[in-house]
């Protein structure tokens, strides 16, 4: 797939890859066997219709393959660009066994894509089925909320989403980088969401405007939590409160929901490093070091305390960053951070570290080499170490129950909770993890809810 | 969209605005704060409510006209909307059977004081109030403060009106003549938070005071809030906005308050030019 140039985009915050051309797609789409057994559906966590699509799109029938894609996705556009292909569809592939697998992801991204450019030849939206008087509240506007309230208008109920921020698209709106996930296409399939005749509430910050108990007793027959996990981790370590010091929260925040990057067109102002530190090994310390490139930094580096092989970022977002000039720090972590009379980050100190036995994630656990401190001369500093569930909604809701990280007990299957009528899925349940994770659990959720109130 | 039903100067810097928000109105509580976004590329920034009105549906807030949003704010008039206000966010207030407290307001945190005193009021505290500002024609929401408190001290920085001096001169006169205070709530500029804590350190009275850090989403997301409290680090918009002024680390207080100084500067000043070409 064509891509900027790493030059090119280390300079701005377009689009990285620039998508399949019409002859490549249907060259790629060409390339499917449409095997009988079908392994990349069961490989999909919400089971598109993968052969069917690809063979409406080598037809030529682009309708068709919207259609088919949408009847199981509603966010194609935005899976298309995120979701890790290589360990889901792709990697099942039949042809992978042979040789390089059907490159789906990109077909998906470019039937999406086709679609959001002829929209006046739109497809009437797929199965919708006749109102059943139901109602459902759906709190938060991430991937699992969006899907699951999709899903539940097209099962017929009236559905309700609360957003705690300005904008609807959670993670997709404040997280991800605009040059990996043009919001325009988030607005996109948000607004396909809205087409369903779902309504979304905007500046709704759940646990405070109302509880779980209070939306209950109202007017909702059932409700799902898909808030995911918006709590930033710090290294709890000396000089982390220092100016200049980020949680990759904030930053991205500021870069991606608030605009920072065209600063001062947009209010909102971020701190312009020359010399950025990001901590963390995950696709979020990726997005937060080549942010920073892209905002003007001359040396950007990721420092991190395992080795190459435990990085959690997906391999394609290593290698982006690499190429645009990232410097990676590995088997490193921060000791503290060292500042200024002024209360500014100039430095941040960090031990050497090795690799000794597996710990409990089954990877080598890191362990500090003696002696080895050395500094490197930094005037921003970006924590990018995970996140973990927001408590307030399980703060204010009785009869939930959360594990010791915060996240919320559901069944894996259903989502179910154990308070009654009320489910949860995506990242609040997992911990953080992927979009198409919590898109499947949205669906799930969605199906089990749409089973008991039938029921009812 | 969130619709201005009331706006009026209480003096040249500082706007008070009576804002149509119904749902948040209903759930208000003293020492709560909101976001507001006042347009398309304006930044989130939080104000400490002032007032509320459950029946009315609407909240009020005051502002003093500091940063771009605040000019934004202060341009708009009644009948204009501003595009998103959130809330209600932090932990309320402790409102309890205390005793005698003072409540402590200086400059522009004489509005968020004013429904804190209420509520002590209210629980049938007796509440002695000391409001200050720079000079007469800052002061405001004499009457409001003085309907709520059992005794009202005036003081300005200049002498220009009633006392002259500042809060912390009033405060330790009280703590030095009244032993029965059981607690002090001072809101205002950090530098009056942190001298009022030095104040009623010596005498032992729990200080509580309420930070207005800068913040981004205000729901415990970004963590751009953060401040250090007893050594532990604390975000202002979900663990505060109140805390305990004798365990603030001042100092990181001070200093995050000044992050964005220099964009600050040419973002109004880009503002103010914008703002001219189109009047």
């Amino acid at each position: 797939m064509p891509r900027q140039t790493p030059k090119a985009r280390a300079k701005n915050f377009n689009e990285v890859a620039l998508g399949y051309t019409h002859d490549m797609a249907l060259q790629e789409a060409n390339r499917c066997i449409q095997c009988p057994k079908r392994p990349c559906v069961e490989g999909c966590p919400v089971n598109v219709d993968i052969p069917e699509f690809i063979k409406a799109l080598r037809d030529k029938d682009m309708p068709e393959a919207v259609r088919i894609l949408k009847g199981k996705n509603a966010l194609p556009g935005i899976c298309g660009r995120v979701c890790p292909q290589e360990t889901q569809c792709e990697e099942v592939c039949t042809l992978s066994k042979k040789g390089a697998p059907i490159a789906i992801g990109r077909l998906e991204r470019y039937v999406a894509d086709w679609e959001r450019e002829h929209s006046t030849e739109l497809p009437p939206s797929p199965n919708q089925q006749p109102s059943t008087g139901k109602k459902v509240a759906v709190i938060g506007s991430g991937p699992a909320g969006l899907t699951c309230a999709a899903d539940l208008a097209k099962f017929g109920h009236a559905v309700t989403i609360f957003e705690a921020l300005h904008t609807a698209g959670g993670v997709l709106m404040y997280g991800i980088p605009e040059f990996r996930m043009p919001k325009a296409i988030v607005q996109g399939e948000v607004d396909y969401v809205r087409s369903l005749g779902i309504e979304i509430r905007l500046d709704s910050v759940m646990g405070k405007l109302a509880t779980v108990d209070e939306l209950l007793e109202g007017k909702y027959d059932a409700l799902f939590l898909g808030t995911g996990a918006g709590l930033p981790m710090f290294l709890n370590i000396p000089g982390e409160n220092l100016n200049g010091v980020y949680s990759a929260n904030e930053f991205l925040t500021r870069v991606n929901l608030m605009k920072a990057y065209l600063f001062p067109e947009y209010d909102t102002p971020i701190k312009i490093g020359k010399k950025v530190a990001v901590i963390g090994g995950g696709n979020v310390a990726m997005d937060a070091a080549r942010c920073a490139l892209r905002l003007g930094a001359d040396e950007v580096y990721i420092i991190y305390r395992r080795s190459r092989v435990e990085m959690p970022a997906r391999h394609e977002e290593v290698e982006n960053a690499e190429e645009e000039g990232i410097i990676f720090k590995l088997l490193t972590n921060p000791k503290r951070f060292i500042g200024n009379d002024q209360g500014w980050i100039t430095a941040v100190e960090c031990y050497e570290m090795e690799l000794g036995e597996p710990d409990a994630s089954g990877r080598r656990r890191p362990i500090i080499k003696k002696d080895s401190e050395f500094t490197i001369d930094v005037d921003v500093a970006i924590v990018a170490l995970g996140t973990t569930p927001n408590p307030l909604i399980s703060s204010t809701t009785k009869g939930l129950e959360t594990k010791q990280n915060g996240t919320v007990i559901a069944d894996e299957e259903s989502g179910k909770t154990v308070k009654d009528k009320v489910w949860a899925g995506g990242d609040i349940v997992t911990g953080a993890a992927t979009v198409i994770s919590a898109m499947g659990a949205g669906k799930r959720a969605a199906a089990s809810i749409d089973e008991y109130l039938k029921r009812k | 969209m969130y619709k201005i039903v009331a706006k009026e100067k209480l003096c040249p810097v500082v706007d008070f605005m009576k804002i149509e928000a119904p749902e948040v109105a209903q759930k208000a509580k003293a020492g709560q704060f909101v976001v507001v976004r006042v347009d398309e590329v304006g930044e989130r920034i939080p104000l400490t409510l002032a007032d509320w009105d459950a029946t009315g549906g609407t909240v009020t807030l005051v502002a003093m006209q500091v940063g771009t949003t605040t000019y934004k704010l202060a341009a708009l008039n009644t009948g204009d909307h501003i595009l998103d206000l959130i809330g209600p966010l932090g932990l309320p207030s402790e409102i309890e059977s205390f005793g005698t407290v003072i409540c402590v307001g200086g400059g522009v945190g004489v509005a968020p004081i004013y429904p804190v005193a209420r509520a002590l009021k209210q629980a049938r505290n007796k509440v002695i109030t000391i409001m200050g500002a720079r000079s007469k024609d800052l002061l405001f929401w004499e009457d409001r403060l003085r309907s709520v408190s059992d005794e009202l001290i005036v003081t300005t920085d200049d002498g220009s009106y009633a006392r002259k001096g500042v809060v912390t001169e009033p405060l330790k006169e009280i703590l030095e003549k009244n032993k029965q205070v059981s607690r002090v709530i001072a809101i205002g500029p950090a530098i009056m938070m942190k001298f009022c804590s030095l104040t009623t350190k010596p005498f032992g009275v729990h200080t509580i005071v309420s930070l207005n850090s800068i913040m981004v989403d205000g729901t415990g997301m970004c963590g751009c809030c953060r401040v250090s409290v007893n050594d532990v680090t604390k975000f202002v918009c979900v663990d505060g906005p109140e805390f305990d002024g004798h365990q603030v680390d001042w100092d990181i207080v001070f200093n995050r308050q000044r992050i964005y100084c220099d964009e600050e500067r040419q973002s109004l000043e880009r503002w103010k030019a914008h703002k001219c070409q189109h009047s």
